[in-house]
C-alpha cells in the first residue's frame, strides 16, 4: 500500500476543490484511505493520518472514527506521535465519549515522564478536557506538580488545578497548601497562572477568601515591583512592564478588597498610584487604568479615589478611540447607581456620544443618558432624547421611545410639557411605539383634565397631516371621540383655537375606517369615536348611516361593534347618553373587579340602576326567567360602609340538562359614587373565545370571500385552495402573538369590559 | 479549541455565526462585540482584530479584561510572525498544527497562560527539535529540503543539450 500522502498534499489538494461537493468527494476519499489505514495497525503513519484527520475535523466532518486511534498515540514513545495525540484529544475527545477515560493512565503515566514538555502535553490535556472522573484520579500528580520547581511545569500545573476545581469543587483544599510560596516566585508566568488559581479559588469559596486576605501586602508590594522597576525587556509590552499581570493582580485586588474596610485601605496608595503612573497613550496603559477604575468603584475606596475613578472614565470617553469610549460608558453604566452625582458631572460628554457613529457606544450612550434624567435636568436631557429619537436607527426608537415616556411620567415639569413630549414622540417614532404605550396615554390624557381641549386640538391637527403611525392614530381617535365637542367648540386656551366643523371630524374618523393604513385595532377605535360623537355633536343621522353600513363589514370584530351599536340606536336609545358619557379618572392600581369572557350565544340584559336606591331597601329583583333558566338580584347595603352596594346574582337551572356555555355581560353606567362590581364567572372548556384557531378561520374566511365563490362546489375547492396557501409565517404570527393577547386580556380585566368597547 | 462539550454541528454553527457577526462590522467602529444566540448570548463577548484579510476572534466571559485581550491577540500574532517568519495567510493555513500548538503554549483551559512571547517561542523551539531528532529517515527528506533552504545555490540552467559529447578521461597520474 502507498504511503499515505502528507498533510500538507491533502491540503493543497483540498484548496483545489470548487465546489462543496467535490470538496466532499475528496474528503471521503481520503476519509476511505485512513480507515484501511488505521485497520491495519500501520505505526509508522499513524500520526500522519490523524494529523490529517484534525484537519478535516476543523472543516466540519465527522472525525469520530479517529478517537481511538489518538489514544495509541498518546501511548506511543514517541515525542512527535504524543504531540498528535494529545492534540486529537484535546479536539475531538470529551466527558461524552466513554473513550476519554482509558487516558486516563497514559495520562498518569506521562505527568511522571523525564521529559518535561512530555509532562506539559499531559497538563494542558487534562486542564483542557479532564472530566470530573479523570480530575479526581489525577489531581494528586497535579498537586505534585504544584510543588515542583520547574517553572514551565508549575506554571501549567497552575491552570490545571483550576479545571480540577472547577470540575470538583471538593477537591480545592487539596491545593491549598501548595499555594503556600506561590507568590514568592520570581518567573511571571508562574506569577501570572497562580494569580488565576487564587482568583478561582477565592470567587469559589468565602473561606478561601478570607484565608487568601492576608496575601493583599505580598500582591501590593510585587504590583509595586511592576510600575517602578523601569524597563525590563523581558517583560515589556509598549513600554509598561507585564500588564498582563498587572492586570491579574488589580482583579485579584478587587476581589479581596470588597465588602472589607482594612484590605481596602491597604490598596488605597497602590491603586492611586498606579491611577497617577500609568501611560496612557497606547492600549496597554489604559487596559490598566481600566482595571484600576473598576477595582476602585468595587472595593471600599475612600471617597477621593471614587472622585479620580469617575474622572478617569470621563477623560476616557474624550478619547479617540472608539475601543475606550466604549468600555468607559460600560462602567459608567455600572456605577451610576452608587456615584449618581459623580457621574453627572460628565452628562454632556456622555449626551454628545449619542451622536456617535458605532452602534455599540450609541447604545450605551442612550441607556446611561437615561439613567441620568432627573428633574432638574429634564427640559435638556429630553431635547437632546428626542433629536436622538429623531435621527437614529430603527433598532433603537423602541427602546428610546420607552424610555422618553418612563422619564416624561417621572419627571415632567407640567401637564402641558407632558402631553407635548408624547406628542412629539408619536409623530417621529409613532410606529415603533411599544403596543402597551397606547391604554398608558389613554390614562393620562384622561386623568390631564385641564389639558383636554388643548390635547384633542393638537391630536387632530397631527391626524390631519399623516394616518400612517396607528399607536398615533389610535390615541388621537380615542381622544376626538371623547373630546369631539370642545374641539368644535373651539374651547382651547393653550393655543389659537381652530375653527372646524362637525362634518369635517368626521370625514377624518371615517377616512380612518376605509383607509388601507389602517389595522383592524385601529378601525376600532374609530368606529367607536364615531359612536361616541353621537351624544356630542348633533349630525346623529350621518352616525346612524355610517354604523349600519359597518354591520355587515367583513371584520368580525368592527361587525360586532356596528351591531351594538345598532342595536343601541334602536332599542337602548335611552341608555345612550349614559353609556357614552365622559370616562372618569381612572385608576392606575387594579380595582376589585373581576371579569371573565368567554363567547358563544350572547344576550344583552341593560338595566338600570336607580341612583337614589342607596337611599331606599330594594327588594329582590327577577331579571330572567324562561326555558329553565332563573336570574335574581338581590340588594343589599355591606357592613360596615352603609355607602357600598353589594349585588349579588343567583342564576338557577331548573332542567334536566346541563346549561353550557352560559354568559353574563353587564354594562355598568357611571354613577357618581364608585360601584365596585364582583363577577366570578365560570368558564366553560374548550370555549371559541382566545383560541388561536378562530384567527385561522377568519383569514380562511377573508380569503375565500375575496374570491366570491359562486356555487357550492366552487367553494369547496376555493376553501381547499387558500387553506393550502395559507403561509406558515400566518400560523407563527398567531402563535407568537397569543401570549401578548392572553396578557393583555388579563390586564384589561379589571376595567369593566364596556370601557374595552368604548375604547 | 472548544473547552465545552459540543458537537460538530454546534461548532459549525458557532463558527458560521461568529463569522457572520464579526464580518459585517465596519472599519471604524469598536472592536467588541456581544455575544449570538449559540455562545450564551450577552454574557460572553466576542473581541476580534483585523489584521489585512485575517480576523482573530477570541470568545470570552466576563472575567476577562476587554482591553487586555485586545493586547494578548497582538501577542498572539507577534509570536506567529516570529515563528513562521513573516507569516501570512497561507502559512497558517498550511501549517494548522503548528498554529495549535503555539496556541497550546499561550492558552490552556479557556484560560492565559503565559503571555511574554520570548518564553513562548523558547518552549515552541524546543518542543520542535524534539520532533525532528525524532523523525528518523522518514524526515530526511524534510530535513534535506531545510538544509537545501539555507543553502546559496546558484541558478541552474533549464536545458542541458547532450548532444555528441566526447567525453575525454583525463590522464591520472598514478598514484604510488
Amino acid at each position: 500500500m502507498p504511503a499515505p500522502i502528507r498533510l500538507r498534499e491533502l491540503i493543497r489538494t483540498i484548496r483545489t476543490a470548487r465546489t462543496q461537493a467535490e470538496e466532499r468527494e475528496m474528503i471521503q476519499k481520503e476519509c476511505a484511505a485512513i480507515r484501511s489505514s488505521f485497520r491495519e495497525e500501520d505505526n509508522t503513519y499513524r500520526c500522519r493520518n490523524v494529523a490529517k484527520l484534525l484537519y478535516m475535523h476543523m472543516l466540519g466532518y465527522p472525525a469520530h472514527f479517529g478517537q481511538l486511534e489518538c489514544l495509541k498515540l498518546i501511548a506511543s514513545q514517541k515525542f512527535t506521535d504524543k504531540r498528535i495525540g494529545y492534540l486529537g484529544a484535546m479536539l475531538l475527545l470529551d466527558e461524552r465519549q466513554d473513550v476519554h477515560l482509558l487516558m486516563t493512565n497514559c495520562i498518569k503515566n506521562d505527568l511522571n515522564h523525564s521529559t518535561q514538555y512530555v509532562q506539559g502535553l499531559a497538563l494542558c490535556t487534562l486542564g483542557c478536557m479532564g472530566s470530573s472522573e479523570m480530575c479526581r484520579d489525577l489531581a494528586g500528580e497535579v498537586e505534585k506538580l504544584l510543588k515542583t520547581s520547574n517553572s514551565y511545569l508549575r506554571k501549567k500545573a497552575a491552570l490545571c488545578a483550576v479545571h480540577v476545581i472547577r470540575k470538583v469543587p471538593e477537591l480545592m483544599e487539596m491545593f491549598l497548601p501548595a499555594t503556600k510560596n506561590l507568590l514568592s516566585e520570581k518567573n511571571h508566568g508562574v506569577l501570572h497562572t497562580s494569580v488565576v488559581l487564587l482568583t478561582e479559588m477565592c470567587e469559589r469559596s468565602p473561606d478561601m477568601l478570607l484565608h487568601f486576605r492576608k496575601l493583599v501586602p505580598q500582591l501590593v508590594r510585587i504590583l509595586k515591583n511592576l510600575i517602578m522597576s523601569g524597563y525590563s525587556p523581558e517583560h515589556d509590552v509598549s513600554g509598561i512592564s507585564d500588564p498582563f499581570l498587572q492586570v491579574r493582580i488589580l482583579r485579584l485586588l478587587r476581589i479581596l478588597g470588597r465588602s472589607d474596610d482594612d484590605s481596602s485601605e491597604a490598596m488605597n496608595d497602590i491603586l492611586a498610584q498606579v491611577a497617577t503612573n500609568t501611560e496612557t497613550s497606547k492600549n496597554v496603559g489604559n487596559a490598566i487604568l481600566y482595571e484600576t477604575v473598576l477595582t476602585i468603584m468595587d472595593i471600599k475606596s475612600e471617597s477621593g479615589l471614587r472622585v479620580l475613578a469617575i474622572n478617569i472614565l470621563g477623560r476616557f470617553l474624550l478619547n479617540n478611540d472608539k475601543n475606550i469610549r466604549y468600555v468607559a460608558l460600560t462602567s459608567l453604566l455600572k456605577t451610576v447607581q452608587t456615584d449618581h452625582n459623580a457621574v453627572q458631572r460628565h452628562r454632556s460628554t456622555i449626551v454628545d456620544c449619542l451622536k456617535d457613529l458605532d452602534v455599540s457606544i450609541k447604545r450605551r450612550a442612550m441607556e446611561l443618558s437615561f439613567a441620568l434624567v432627573n428633574g432638574n435636568n429634564i427640559r435638556g436631557m429630553m431635547k437632546e432624547l428626542l433629536y436622538f429619537l429623531d435621527s437614529c436607527d430603527p433598532e433603537f426608537k423602541a427602546d428610546c421611545a420607552s424610555g422618553v415616556f418612563l422619564a416624561a411620567e417621572k419627571y415632567a415639569p407640567s401637564k402641558r410639557w407632558h402631553i407635548d413630549t408624547i406628542m412629539r414622540v408619536l409623530t417621529t417614532a409613532g410606529s415603533y411605539v411599544r403596543d402597551d404605550s397606547v391604554p398608558n396615554l389613554i390614562q393620562l390624557i384622561t386623568n390631564s383634565v385641564e389639558m383636554h381641549a388643548y390635547t384633542v386640538q393638537r391630536l387632530y391637527k397631527a391626524l390631519l397631516d399623516d394616518i400612517s403611525q396607528q399607536p398615533l392614530v389610535q390615541v388621537s381617535s380615542w381622544c376626538i371621540g371623547e373630546y369631539g365637542d370642545l374641539l368644535v367648540s373651539g374651547q382651547c386656551e393653550e393655543e389659537e383655537p381652530i375653527q372646524v366643523t362637525e362634518d369635517e371630524v368626521l370625514d377624518v374618523l371615517e377616512g380612518l375606517l376605509v383607509s388601507n393604513l389602517s389595522t383592524p385595532v385601529t378601525r376600532g377605535y374609530s368606529l367607536t369615536a364615531i359612536m361616541k360623537l353621537s351624544t356630542r355633536f348633533s349630525s346623529i343621522n350621518r352616525i346612524k348611516k355610517v354604523v349600519s353600513i359597518y354591520g355587515s363589514s367583513i371584520d368580525v370584530e368592527l361587525q360586532q361593534r356596528a351591531v351594538e351599536y345598532n342595536a343601541l340606536f334602536k332599542k337602548y336609545d335611552h341608555m345612550r347618553p349614559a353609556l357614552l358619557e365622559r370616562m372618569p379618572i381612572m385608576e392606575k392600581t387594579a380595582s376589585n373587579v373581576h371579569t371573565m369572557f368567554f363567547g358563544g350565544y350572547v344576550w344583552y340584559y341593560f338595566f338600570t340602576l336607580n341612583c337614589a336606591f342607596l337611599s331606599l331597601a330594594i327588594p329582590p329583583m327577577t331579571a330572567y326567567s324562561k326555558n329553565g333558566l332563573k336570574i335574581e338580584f338581590t340588594f343589599e347595603r355591606a357592613n360596615p360602609n352603609p355607602n357600598i352596594a353589594v349585588i349579588t346574582i343567583h342564576a338557577t337551572n331548573t332542567t334536566e340538562a346541563d346549561m353550557t356555555e352560559f354568559v353574563f355581560q353587564a354594562a355598568v353606567p357611571k354613577v357618581s359614587h364608585d360601584l365596585s362590581v364582583t363577577f366570578v364567572l365560570e368558564w366553560p372548556s374548550q370555549s371559541p373565545d382566545l383560541n388561536p384557531i378562530e384567527n385561522l378561520w377568519r383569514e380562511l374566511k377573508v380569503r375565500v370571500a375575496q374570491q366570491q365563490p359562486q356555487n357550492i362546489t366552487a367553494l369547496e375547492e376555493i376553501c381547499m385552495e387558500e387553506w393550502a396557501k395559507i403561509p406558515a409565517t400566518v400560523c407563527e404570527n398567531f402563535v407568537k402573538t397569543y401570549r401578548k393577547c392572553l396578557t393583555s386580556v388579563i390586564d384589561n380585566i379589571y376595567r369593566n369590559f364596556w370601557t374595552i368597547k368604548r375604547t | 479549541m472548544w473547552t465545552l462539550e459540543r458537537n460538530e454541528d454546534t461548532e459549525q454553527q458557532i463558527i458560521r455565526e461568529t463569522f457572520h457577526l464579526v464580518s459585517k462590522r465596519d472599519e471604524n467602529v469598536c472592536n467588541f462585540l456581544e455575544g449570538g444566540m449559540l455562545i450564551g448570548g450577552s454574557e460572553n463577548r466576542l473581541i476580534y482584530r483585523h489584521y489585512a484579510t485575517l480576523y482573530f476572534v477570541f470568545c470570552v466571559d466576563s472575567s476577562e479584561s476587554e482591553l487586555g485581550i485586545l493586547d494578548l491577540i497582538q501577542v498572539f500574532v507577534e509570536t506567529l510572525d516570529k515563528c513562521f517568519e513573516n507569516v501570512c495567510e497561507l502559512d497558517l493555513i498550511f501549517h494548522v498544527d503548528k498554529v495549535h500548538n503555539i496556541l497550546a503554549e499561550m492558552v490552556m483551559g479557556g484560560m492565559v497562560l503565559e503571555t511574554n512571547m520570548n518564553e513562548i517561542i523558547i518552549q515552541v523551539d524546543a518542543q520542535n527539535k524534539m520532533e525532528k531528532s525524532e523523525a528518523g529517515i522518514a524526515g530526511a527528506p524534510a530535513r534535506a529540503v531545510s538544509a537545501v533552504k539555507n543553502m546559496n545555490l546558484p541558478e541552474m540552467p533549464r536545458n542541458i543539450n547532450i548532444g555528441d559529447i566526447s567525453i575525454k578521461v583525463p590522464n591520472l597520474p598514478s598514484f604510488k
